[in-house]
């Protein structure tokens, strides 16, 4: 089996995608999101059940730099999901096999 | 970049086209299969998946051209002739949609959620339209 | 929770990795071409081999070297092209795509070039990691 990072880049208000990657991601695989999809890392918003049900068997990462610039740095983020970088970003597609972009 | 040649081993692997976009209202489904039609030069382990309104881009009796564009759909029942023969749909998408495999263009393989998600571990690249 | 596997930063650093990526946006509509030249950025600051970058879709729009944002707003094109040059990057727009929409030749930014889909699945066979960036 090849270890997926999943990236989600969408809100989760406006698409389907991540609802999507947490059907079908499996476990022990982790998700990245960027971009507008950082907004469902935000711990009042509705969308933190569907990450917090898969709290356990999914590693959850957010990109920093899409964080800051949508005004959400001193937004309580769901608790368990990492803050990286870009270079943190190129770290975990390299130490994932394989990367699926849900658009 | 390194170019492939016939004096490298032949690299084969798993490629995974996933679909999840309806037809016509984007053109996103359409230019996944220019890719996957392409691809079949190429020898590799191909895997076509359709997902969430995806599904759609298989459904029967297709007639674009009352807007104007063409029907791609029919393309679909070329894919045997391109080696693409695994072609995934998942069936809660189905569901969801009140559609079965009845109301698709070509014979596809369903396949649960649970299935889905171990085929798409298995993997090597993923690319999504 | 973090699978203890992906710890050793020693073991990464020198695990030079070739990493192929596709742009399936034009630039300033989708924030997709930004995040892929950032991240392209960061992967060579650490080492790694952007070997290629294929744009298809709108993302062809990033070759138009008549593209003219703002002056005090990044210029994608120009930044894609500089990125290029300065680190040996293959920079591929796909001929359909490019024909579609009126990406020709003349209008290309020097650093990019037209080709066939294949590049791009000879970017997925070839290189260690394939990174799709889109809508």
């Amino acid at each position: 089996m090849n270890k997926m990072l999943h990236l989600v880049n969408k809100s989760s208000f406006e698409r389907n995608a991540l609802d999507s990657c947490l059907r079908l991601a499996k476990t022990g695989s982790s998700v990245l999101l960027i971009e507008d999809g950082v907004y469902a890392a935000m711990s009042k918003a509705v969308s933190a059940e569907s990450v917090n049900k898969r709290m356990q068997d999914l590693n959850f990462f957010v990109l920093g730099p899409d964080i800051t610039a949508r005004g959400l740095e001193d937004t309580p983020l769901i608790p368990g999901i990492q803050v990286v970088d870009y270079a943190g970003f190129v770290d975990l597609v390299v130490e994932h096999d394989v990367t699926q972009s849900w658009l | 970049m390194e170019v492939l040649d016939e004096q490298q081993p032949d690299i084969v692997k798993r490629f995974m086209y996933v679909n999840r976009r309806a037809p016509y209202g984007t053109i996103y489904a359409l230019e996944c299969l220019e890719v996957v039609l392409t691809a079949a030069a190429f020898d590799q382990d191909v895997s076509l998946v359709f997902v969430d309104d995806g599904v759609f881009q298989l459904k029967k009796n297709q007639a674009p051209a009352a807007i104007g564009m063409k029907n791609f759909s029919k393309t679909f029942r070329a894919l045997g002739d391109y080696d693409v023969e695994k072609i995934y749909v998942e069936l809660e998408s189905l569901e969801k949609r009140g559609l079965t495999a009845d109301d698709l263009i070509i014979p596809v393989e369903v396949v649960t959620t649970t299935d889905l998600r171990e085929i798409m571990a298995q993997q090597d690249v993923v690319i999504s339209s | 929770m973090l699978d203890n596997g992906i710890v050793d930063d020693t073991l990464y650093e020198a695990d030079i990795m070739k990493i192929g990526i596709l742009v399936n946006e034009g630039p300033f509509t989708h924030q997709a071409s930004d995040s892929a030249y950032r991240f392209a950025e960061a992967a060579i600051a650490k080492g790694h081999e952007i070997t290629r970058v294929f744009f298809y879709n709108d993302g062809v729009f990033n070759a138009n070297k008549l593209s003219a944002p703002q002056t005090d707003d990044r210029n994608g094109v120009a930044l894609w092209a500089g990125l290029a040059e300065a680190n040996e990057i293959d920079l591929v727009i796909c001929i359909t795509a490019a024909l579609r929409r009126g990406i020709k030749n003349e209008i290309l930014t020097g650093g990019f070039r037209i080709s066939g889909l294949g590049q791009l699945i000879e970017s997925g066979i070839t290189n260690d990691r394939l990174v799709v960036f889109g809508d």
